[in-house]
């Protein structure tokens, strides 16, 4: 099985706030191809987890979202509230952030992995309980038989994790989202769990999009990585081309800001400076054309759009990273 | 948990203490003292002080608060020298009615509040919320004696379809009970769903707005499991903190209802006790009534306890 | 992700712009209510009324005349009158007991909070005490003992209003105290009375004020409760409560006699709850923030 499985099509999500609208969504297209792996990366505040809730159909009630989301040739804009709940858990599944608040305090781990297999496959309550047992065992969880009676709180983050991926995969999904899965969790376990998701994709041949702020995270692990800032997509590659020659002085500047095991002890990490901008107002020109170096000029004053170099690599940028210089 | 339970007893003994002292500091705020109420207006001075020799009233105060609690302590809580019944007796004959009477009132108020606080939740914001939560607003403002008095005029004299006053026994005519129960149990049932709703309302759309809720969405549950297994049952703590806070509402509400009412529980009891001076009674009623409200409130943390597995497990 | 998303996530439980237009009027009829209220309990000497105690055996539970304007109660007393000085009984003591409540409780929450220690201790573990035994039974056993007038009935409702008011006071106390403000003012060596006073004070009058107005509706309901059952004022002294108790009497006959005080009372308790209750969400920070 190849081809397109998901594709976000000129995606634009407004929130209305205290303060004015928001386009926490700008203008955004995506594709997924069936059984490979995207990686979303940008700072906090850029939209990339709206977007995953974009994807996912799980938008505040205000928020106002026009474009399409084809999932499987369906346009899940225009599914009823059922159809799209047969699809959630059953072929998109997600991996929330924190599992400390994504896992229900009060309801044991059997619980909450075996509703979720009830919910789509017709399967008993025993064959269920087995089903949830294999999981667990899968996603590297030590005597699998007694976590099921045990609530979340009795667990570590990263086992809490772990239950929450089994969650995910319990119903063997085609996409699984994974937003953030790391960031909450203890450095050393980081690897483990991204290593674990990996693993996971390649068995069972599933698509996933991987969201985080660690140019880092998705380095080994994905086929393709879109850098997003302000809402928009700023550029877009395959991870080997992104690496290579990476176009966008913000991708740069992401990059710069990763800690190195090579860097000399005490050196200062070189930050990013500035913030994000605010997205109740817009700006005019080039949204990091304030914290960019490079900036000058028509930044200020026009938008640059999202365009190819390659056939696969986007960017959106007047001014971009001169070819073959080494970031 | 057994920690949890073993430092809560121990919590439990000193706050007794205080409890019977402050009751037996409030016996003696009496002007005068018991014997003048006991022997009335006509008593001799001589009689007087035989009688307060008798009943040791001649004694420093904390040297009769001793014997008063080492008679307690062995289930002598006196006798009334009006109708020489016990305070053991008297109270225990009417303790069935008061229970009977809050335990129907507690259940209406939540039969009334739990439906509305999840269809508010639910529909957060609606004019169908609004709505409700205002009327719960209005309806905190009604004083239990308001309320009573309106069901009266409305189902006993205007419809007459309930009486206003009686009591029968359960065991003698369930019907007939019930019948006498239902405006008095209404009446405080009325009191309690506001309350109850409010707090379930905003602790629901508290937990709808948690991960875990946007989660269960997304591992695509039905609406229903969502709203009532999901958000509903983290909530399930919230009610029975709302039920602890509602007992000494409640104690204090059947002391109202049963005197419009003429239920023979302990509230009339008490009433009673003040109208007659029977000051014996009132004493002893006072600290059972504390005492039995600790205690409740003591089960009240227990029921936390257990149902919570965060601190069943140990993790408080 | 969180912070920016998460607070713009779906905030239906929080005040929509309509219903706070809606609850602005509310709260301004409130005030009128109030208002009207206050003016005739304060100027009742001098309004042309008959004496709310003189009785009139040949004119009981007359109807509504020229001469009587909510006609008469069961002993042919003038029912207005008796509303219009009932509601000073029930006024005087709203008022004066929660005075008592927020200077005691008030004073031991915010030298609870701010001094720590054993002191807090013992003054939560003493409302602890207080809030053992339930509110009414208290009140009645205590006005039972002390007897009954309007004095005993204001210290006895103020002593349990304390523990709430010290709760409130405390919990305030506890979140400014570690302030920067505060902790400058402690650095540049003020004393404990000045920092009290001059620093925590004024930041928890407004969420007392608030409670304050919550602890009057209270008051006002527990006052009408003993009084209703006979053992609040006493008589021939009229309070509402006991206006209402003695017209249950004649529920079949005269059912107004109930109902009017009934309803005076009912709205200025709700008046007293939404005015606190429109300032205490002035003074919520989760709100005031937005």
């Amino acid at each position: 099985m190849s081809g397109v499985l998901l594709s976000v099509e000129d995606a634009v999500v407004d929130l209305p706030t205290p303060r004015g609208n928001l386009r926490a969504v700008d203008h955004v297209d995506l594709a997924v191809d069936a059984g490979k792996t995207l990686g979303i990366v940008g700072e906090s505040g850029c939209g990339k987890t709206m977007l995953s809730r974009t994807i996912l159909q799980l938008l505040p009630k205000k928020a106002k979202l026009s474009g399409r989301v084809m999932f499987d040739g369906q346009d899940l804009l225009k599914l009823s509230p059922e159809k799209l709940r047969k699809l959630r858990g059953r072929s998109l599944a997600v991996v929330f952030q924190d599992p400390m608040t994504s896992l229900n305090p009060v309801l044991t781990i059997g619980t909450q992995l075996i509703e979720t297999i009830q919910e789509h496959l017709e399967l008993g309550l025993a064959q269920a309980r087995q089903r949830s047992i294999e999981l667990l065992a899968a996603v590297g969880i030590p005597a699998p038989e007694q976590r099921l009676a045990q609530y979340p709180h009795q667990l570590s983050g990263g086992m809490r994790q772990r239950v929450a991926i089994a969650v995910a995969l319990s119903c063997e999904p085609q996409l699984l989202i994974a937003d953030e899965p790391t960031t909450a969790l203890d450095v050393t376990i980081q690897a483990q769990i991204l290593d674990l998701l990996a693993r996971e994709q390649q068995r069972r041949h599933m698509a996933m999009i991987i969201i985080t702020h660690d140019l880092g995270v998705v380095a080994g692990r994905t086929d393709e990585v879109a850098v997003m800032y302000a809402g928009r997509v700023v550029e877009r590659a395959p991870t080997p081309l992104l690496f290579k020659q990476m176009r966008m002085p913000y991708t740069e500047a992401l990059l710069a800001a990763l800690p190195k095991l090579d860097a000399a002890p005490h050196t200062p990490l070189p930050a990013i400076s500035g913030r994000p901008p605010d997205q109740t107002r817009p700006l005019k020109g080039c949204s990091f054309s304030p914290r960019c170096r490079y900036a000058a000029g028509r930044c200020n004053t026009e938008k640059p759009s999202l365009r190819a170099e390659a056939p696969q690599h986007f960017y959106a940028c007047f001014h971009p990273i001169a070819a073959g210089v080494d970031a | 948990m057994l920690f949890f339970v073993a430092r809560r007893l121990l919590y439990l003994v000193p706050v007794l203490i205080a409890v019977s002292i402050l009751t037996f500091v409030i016996a003696s705020l009496l002007p005068g003292d018991l014997a003048y109420v006991i022997l009335g207006d006509q008593a001799t001075p001589e009689n007087i002080a035989a009688l307060r020799h008798d009943m040791g009233l001649d004694q420093p105060i904390w040297l009769r608060y001793v014997g008063w609690l080492w008679h307690i302590l062995q289930g002598d809580f006196g006798r009334s020298f009006r109708t020489g019944q016990t305070v053991l007796q008297a109270v225990s004959e009417r303790v069935p009615v008061s229970f009977e009477l809050m335990i129907l009132a507690e259940l209406i108020g939540l039969a009334i509040g739990v439906p509305l606080a999840i269809a508010c939740a639910a529909k957060a914001g609606s004019a169908f919320d609004r709505f409700i939560t205002g009327t719960a607003f209005g309806m905190l403002s009604v004083p239990t004696f308001l309320s009573a008095i309106l069901l009266i005029y409305l189902f006993a004299v205007e419809l007459r379809l309930l009486p206003a006053t009686g009591y029968v026994p359960f065991t003698e005519d369930p019907v007939a009970n019930l019948r006498f129960m239902v405006l008095p149990a209404l009446t405080l049932g009325l009191a309690e769903w506001p309350g109850i709703m409010r707090v379930l309302r905003s602790d629901m759309i508290a937990a709808l707005q948690e991960d875990y809720i946007a989660l269960a969405k997304a591992k695509g549950l039905k609406p229903s499991r969502i709203l009532f297994v999901h958000a509903l049952k983290p909530s399930s703590l919230t009610l029975v903190t709302i039920t602890g806070i509602n007992i000494g509402r409640l104690i204090g509400g059947a002391v109202i209802v049963e005197s419009i009412f003429a239920l023979p529980g302990i509230g009339r009891l008490l009433v009673g006790a003040i109208y007659t001076r029977d000051l014996i009674i009132l004493q002893g009623v006072v600290l059972l009534v504390a005492a039995g409200f600790v205690i409740m409130n003591f089960i009240v943390d227990l029921l936390y306890a257990i149902l919570d597995p965060r601190i069943r497990h140990g993790h408080a | 992700m969180a912070t920016l998303e998460l607070a713009l996530e779906d905030e239906a439980g929080a005040t929509p712009a309509g219903r706070r237009r809606r609850l602005g009027t509310l709260f301004w009829i409130a005030i009128g209510w109030m208002a009207l209220v206050f003016a005739v309990a304060i100027f009742a000497d001098l309004l042309p009324l008959p004496s709310p105690t003189d009785m009139d055996m040949l004119e009981r539970r007359a109807p509504i005349s020229a001469e009587h304007w909510l006609g008469t109660d069961g002993l042919g007393r003038d029912e207005l009158s008796r509303l219009i000085y009932g509601a000073r009984i029930s006024l005087i003591v709203g008022l004066c007991a929660p005075v008592i409540g927020v200077t005691i409780g008030g004073a031991l929450g915010m030298l609870a909070g701010y001094f720590r220690g054993r002191f807090e201790s013992f003054v939560v573990g003493s409302m602890d005490v207080l809030l053992a035994f339930p509110p009414l039974i208290l009140a009645l056993a205590v006005t039972a003992y002390l007897g009954q007038s309007i004095f005993n009935l204001t210290c006895i409702l103020g002593v349990l209003g304390i523990p709430a008011f010290m709760r409130v006071a405390r919990a305030a106390t506890l979140s400014l105290a570690r302030r920067e403000f505060v902790i400058a003012a402690q650095a540049l060596g003020a004393t404990h009375t000045r920092i009290l006073l001059r620093e925590l004070l004024p930041n928890v009058l407004l969420p007392l004020l608030a409670f304050f107005l919550l602890g009057v509706a209270v008051t006002i309901v527990v006052e009408g409760s003993l009084s209703f059952l006979g053992l609040g004022v006493p008589p021939p002294i009229s309070s509402w409560g006991s206006m209402i108790g003695e017209g249950r009497e004649s529920l079949d006959v005269a059912p107004q006699l109930a109902f009017i005080p009934a309803i005076a009372m009912f709205l200025t308790v709700l008046s007293f709850n939404l005015i606190g209750d429109t300032i205490r969400a002035l003074t919520d920070p989760r709100q005031g923030a937005l």
